[in-house]
């Protein structure tokens, strides 16, 4: 078993026109700027994928990463909780101009239900956003006397996502709190690819280290000492380059 | 008036109702601030929503490790004993009331309990984050606040009229004036600054004050 993939542009391959694409990351950290980058050339090039829905927690920052994607015309709709950042720019005009959907999560009824979606459990109920605006047209029931709201689980085509560690089982582990969706997503996607800062034999990881078993990842690609979002966005980046 | 408590006297308000050993989420923002004044002795484990217990002070300016920040994306530095987790477990442990206490910010907050804290009306971008989160599972919520809005309207009332956070999720509320306990739908008085009189606190409280044995001073350090 090898479930290495030898270049970027082969591992986004095979992403769809309307796909649902779950990106891992919290803000930069966990982010697979690589990936996402490696997905703009495709477009650039072919014209394709467009029309995706991507999940993530936010709505990206500056002009690299999920903003770029974003800025390209890719996304048709975003599915997140919190699409705000120090500069949202990209997200907040098209948004206002109507050309991109939101469906507005909170944080942690959005981990459960990506959660839910790997583990086979269509549907939970939750106390968060009982009696707010965000639970509107959502069943209500009554638990032990307090009432809880029902939430869908949510699954994707494919989950891009950013892992420290992998072997080539597909074994990951994460590097400090970049965890944060990562494993969820890589559960929640028919089809997970992991771009990993270092690339392993098997028995490379401890298994008391795998923090995510490779029955959840179906690639990783190798991408040695990734971009950080934030130092990008301090020296002004955008992807792609611009040109005078 | 003639005074109120600055944001640092509430926060260290709050901060002394914090038990040795306590588990703590702090809002982004105002809140974190509590983390500050914590009293000599007491050492509370901190909570953020992306996936770390036990962080400690921000790191000196050139130092920061963008894998390793908080709710609020701000670089942050772990403790002796901290702990990585990915984003489910994180939020089991707000709802699955693991968490002793939360404190938060508000826009207001009403006498039945309810919050509004993550949205001033529908223009602009909408965003939630964590807040609807939070409000539910913590043994104790609490808000730290400003007594009154910026132009002078009560911010406790009888019912909110923002968009809101959560329904009867409030248990105590820290302000510049007065800390406030909420017990069966009502705004109790349990301290307040020892120059204001108790008509002068009602007057700009959008509810009833309630009385439930003497009301002691809210005595702060200058901070």
């Amino acid at each position: 078993m090898d479930k290495r993939i030898a270049t970027l542009a082969e591992a986004v391959a095979g992403i769809e026109d309307g796909a649902v694409v779950m990106i891992g990351g919290f803000g930069g950290s966990g982010a697979p700027i690589e990936l996402i980058h490696a997905l703009i050339d495709r477009f650039i090039a072919t014209g394709s994928p467009k029309n995706l829905t991507v999940v993530n927690n936010n709505a990206g920052n500056g002009h690299v990463g999920l903003a770029a994607l974003i800025e390209q015309g890719m996304v048709a709709k975003l599915i997140c909780s919190f699409p705000r950042s120090a500069d949202p720019k990209v997200f907040t005009e098209l948004y206002l101009a109507g050309k991109i959907a939101l469906e507005l999560v909170p944080q942690g009824t959005l981990a459960e239900r990506i959660r839910a979606g790997g583990a086979g459990i269509p549907a939970f109920y939750t106390p968060t956003s009982y009696g707010t605006d965000l639970a509107q047209g959502k069943p209500v029931e009554e638990f032990d006397g307090r009432p809880y709201v029902r939430e869908r689980w949510l699954k994707a085509d494919v989950a891009l996502i950013k892992a420290e560690l992998g072997d080539h089982h597909g074994n990951l582990t994460f590097r400090m709190a970049a965890r944060n969706f990562n494993p969820l997503m890589a559960m929640a996607a028919a089809r997970t690819i992991a771009q990993v800062s270092h690339a392993v034999e098997p028995g490379g990881i401890e298994p008391e280290q795998v923090i995510t078993p490779g029955i959840f990842v179906q690639g990783i690609v190798e991408v040695p000492a990734p971009a950080q979002e934030e130092a990008l966005n301090r020296a002004n980046a955008h992807y792609p380059e611009v040109t005078a | 008036m003639t005074s109120k408590l600055s944001n640092a006297q509430i926060a260290w308000r709050a901060a002394q109702d914090i038990a040795d050993g306590a588990y703590v989420n702090l809002g982004i923002g105002f809140p974190e601030m509590v983390a500050k004044f914590q009293p000599p002795g007491r050492e509370a484990v901190f909570h953020t929503e992306n996936g770390v217990l036990g962080f400690g002070e921000a790191p000196a300016p050139g130092t920061e490790d963008w894998d390793l920040i908080n709710a609020g994306k701000k670089a942050i530095t772990l403790k002796p004993g901290a702990a990585f987790f990915h984003h489910a477990d994180s939020f089991a442990m707000v709802r699955g009331g693991h968490l002793d206490v939360a404190i938060l910010g508000a826009y207001q907050v009403a006498e039945t309990g309810d919050l509004a804290n993550w949205s001033t009306g529908p223009k602009g971008v909408p965003a939630v984050g964590g807040a609807m989160d939070l409000v539910h599972g913590a043994k104790r919520v609490a808000v730290i606040t400003d007594h009154v809005t910026k132009d002078g309207k009560p911010k406790l009332l009888q019912a909110c009229t923002l968009p809101l956070t959560g329904v009867g999720c409030v248990t105590r509320v820290y302000t510049s004036l007065a800390v406030i306990d909420i017990e069966d739908g009502h705004f109790v008085l349990r301290e307040k600054l020892p120059a204001l009189s108790f008509d002068d606190l009602q007057a700009v409280t959008g509810a009833t004050l309630h009385l439930d044995g003497a009301v002691a001073d809210l005595i702060t350090p200058e901070l």
